[in-house]
């Protein structure tokens, strides 16, 4: 059973209300004029995607974004694309060419943090840094089996770590 | 506490108290935060994964952020207990079925859950009835400064704590608020609910529908942006602006029922009840819809004979996985919802 929408008597009806009050009882209507009646709201929201890609349709230039990867932890631009999500944080700095503009447009034109801030921000910017780098060198060294630089690696992760 | 022990009770945000819960359900606020040193998970090998979550489980069971938490590591839990901790709001859906090394630390009460390696390494949230967005601040952002103190968290000049999805950069908090608007809807003004939030960018969206119509007259409002604005600001948008707007909105029209059509307001109140105290098969979902007018009814004191605490436990514990725990057994679809009108017949007899 298939009902046509009774306020513009084209769309199909999806939206099926038994009660209003005080007057009508049943309530048959598409989506857009349930929305005008007042009786749902409709989902405006813009996933982060939707965003992205309206971006990229509407500003030129963008299209070289695709070979835009992170040094760091590898992810491409492309795959930020699908995913929705960054790789590491080196991302911020490695795709800033466009993300910087997503940013501002996802946040309604802000462009720069100004809540909380760690007590120990100037610290953990230092060895989040640092550490990302090294414990990235240090797979690769295990993974090229060269044991001796490994270790020295190792040994820096650690003294940064026990700052 | 284990999971089984959570099922028979109901968490402090379904006590039915706190400011304005006559219409507010509840509010939550959560923080966004990765380890500094660690990559996001998009890119995390299935080792590096497994040490974020141990990392985070054993600072956040060793301080005061969790040292009386209960301790979920959701990969080793069962799907039905997985269901139980989605329909307690505890932890999202993605996280209960999302794959590899993942958690959730939950307080004895269940107003404080830590999501470990969700979307981001970690997100702090916490959970009350009513309107109470002060309160959550002060607890989640001394959760926050707790664990900064053994832990370095993902933090930049300009964009502030970074996370794995840009949408969430800045402050890294999403507050949300549940509402329970009945008259609007019945008084066909609901959009002006929709109105007052897209003139303040927040999102608002019906809870657990799977079409376009919210369930239960549920609605969800939530910030969609966190960067560029403090975290107070944020919270003062909700708390002294759209909340107490639309709370006023619906008392409203609830005085409105009473005052020009109050055959029909009880006509729905009662009917809902005769349904739902006779009906031998009902699903979740109607369940839902039928005991919204009767939350509204108890409210003004046109329905006497429950409390909204016993409403609320009555709403959680017919939803799939709680009513299958406390029956003792996996019971397919229909068999769910004849056990699950036995149970509101039971609970619900004058
Ligand atoms: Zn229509
Ligand atoms: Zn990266």
């Amino acid at each position: 059973m298939s009902l046509v929408c009774q306020r513009c008597q084209q769309s199909k009806a999806t939206v099926h209300i038994t009660d209003t009050l005080p007057d009508k009882r049943e309530l048959h209507l598409c989506e857009d004029c349930a929305e005008k009646e007042g009786v749902i709201i409709k989902q405006h929201h813009q996933s982060t995607n939707e965003i992205l890609q309206q971006l990229i349709k509407h500003k030129t230039g963008l299209g070289a974004s695709d070979d835009l990867a992170c040094p760091n932890c590898g992810m491409t631009f492309r795959e930020f694309q699908l995913k929705g999500q960054l790789g590491c944080s080196h991302d911020y700095e490695a795709f800033k060419k466009v993300l910087d503009q997503l940013i501002e447009r996802a946040h309604e034109g802000a462009t720069h943090h100004v809540g909380k801030v760690p007590a120990k921000a100037d610290e953990t910017v230092r060895r989040q840094a640092g550490l990302l780098r090294l414990r990235r060198e240090l797979q690769e060294a295990i993974e090229q089996e060269n044991y001796e630089h490994a270790a020295r690696v190792r040994d820096q992760i650690q003294a940064l770590e026990s700052v | 506490m284990t999971i089984d022990e959570l099922t028979g009770k109901t968490g402090e945000w379904l006590r039915g108290v706190g400011p304005m819960s006559d219409v507010v359900i509840s509010s939550r606020i959560r923080l966004a935060r990765n380890l500094a040193d660690r990559p996001f998970l998009p890119t995390a090998s299935a080792t590096e994964r497994t040490e974020i979550y141990r990392c985070l489980a054993d600072t956040i069971t060793s301080t005061s952020a969790g040292s009386d938490a209960l301790l979920v590591d959701i990969e080793q839990t069962d799907t039905l207990d997985r269901e139980v901790l989605v329909e307690r709001h505890l932890v999202s859906r993605q996280h209960a079925n999302s794959d590899g090394s993942r958690g959730v630390t939950i307080s004895p009460n269940e107003t404080r859950a830590l999501m470990i390696n969700e979307e981001d390494h970690l997100r702090i949230q916490a959970l009350r009835s009513g309107l109470e967005l002060d309160a959550l601040w002060a607890e989640v952002n001394g959760v926050d400064d707790t664990l900064a103190e053994h832990l370095a968290f993902a933090f930049d000049r300009k964009f502030g704590y970074l996370t794995a999805c840009p949408t969430n950069v800045g402050t890294g908090i999403r507050v949300s608020v549940m509402l329970h608007l009945p008259a609007l809807k019945l008084t066909k003004e609901i959009e002006r609910v929709a109105r007052a939030a897209r003139d303040m960018h927040l999102a608002v969206r019906g809870m657990h529908g799977e079409g376009t119509d919210a369930v239960g007259d549920l609605y969800q409002l939530s910030n969609q942006t966190t960067l560029g604005k403090t975290e107070e600001e944020i919270i003062g948008v909700f708390s002294e602006t759209i909340v107490p707007k639309i709370v006023e909105y619906e008392r409203t029209a609830r005085d409105s029922l009473v005052e020009h059509s109050p055959y029909q307001l009880d006509d729905k109140i009662w009917r809902a009840y005769g349904v739902l105290v006779n009906a031998r098969r009902i699903s979740s979902e109607e369940t839902q819809s039928l005991l919204s007018p009767i939350r509204m009814a108890i409210h003004m004191e046109r329905f006497t004979s429950m409390s909204v605490a016993a409403l609320n436990e009555l709403l959680l514990h017919t939803q799939p996985a709680h009513l299958q725990k406390l029956h003792g057994k996996t019971l397919e679809g229909e068999q769910r919802d004849i056990v699950r009108a036995e149970y509101l017949r039971s609970r619900l007899a004058l």
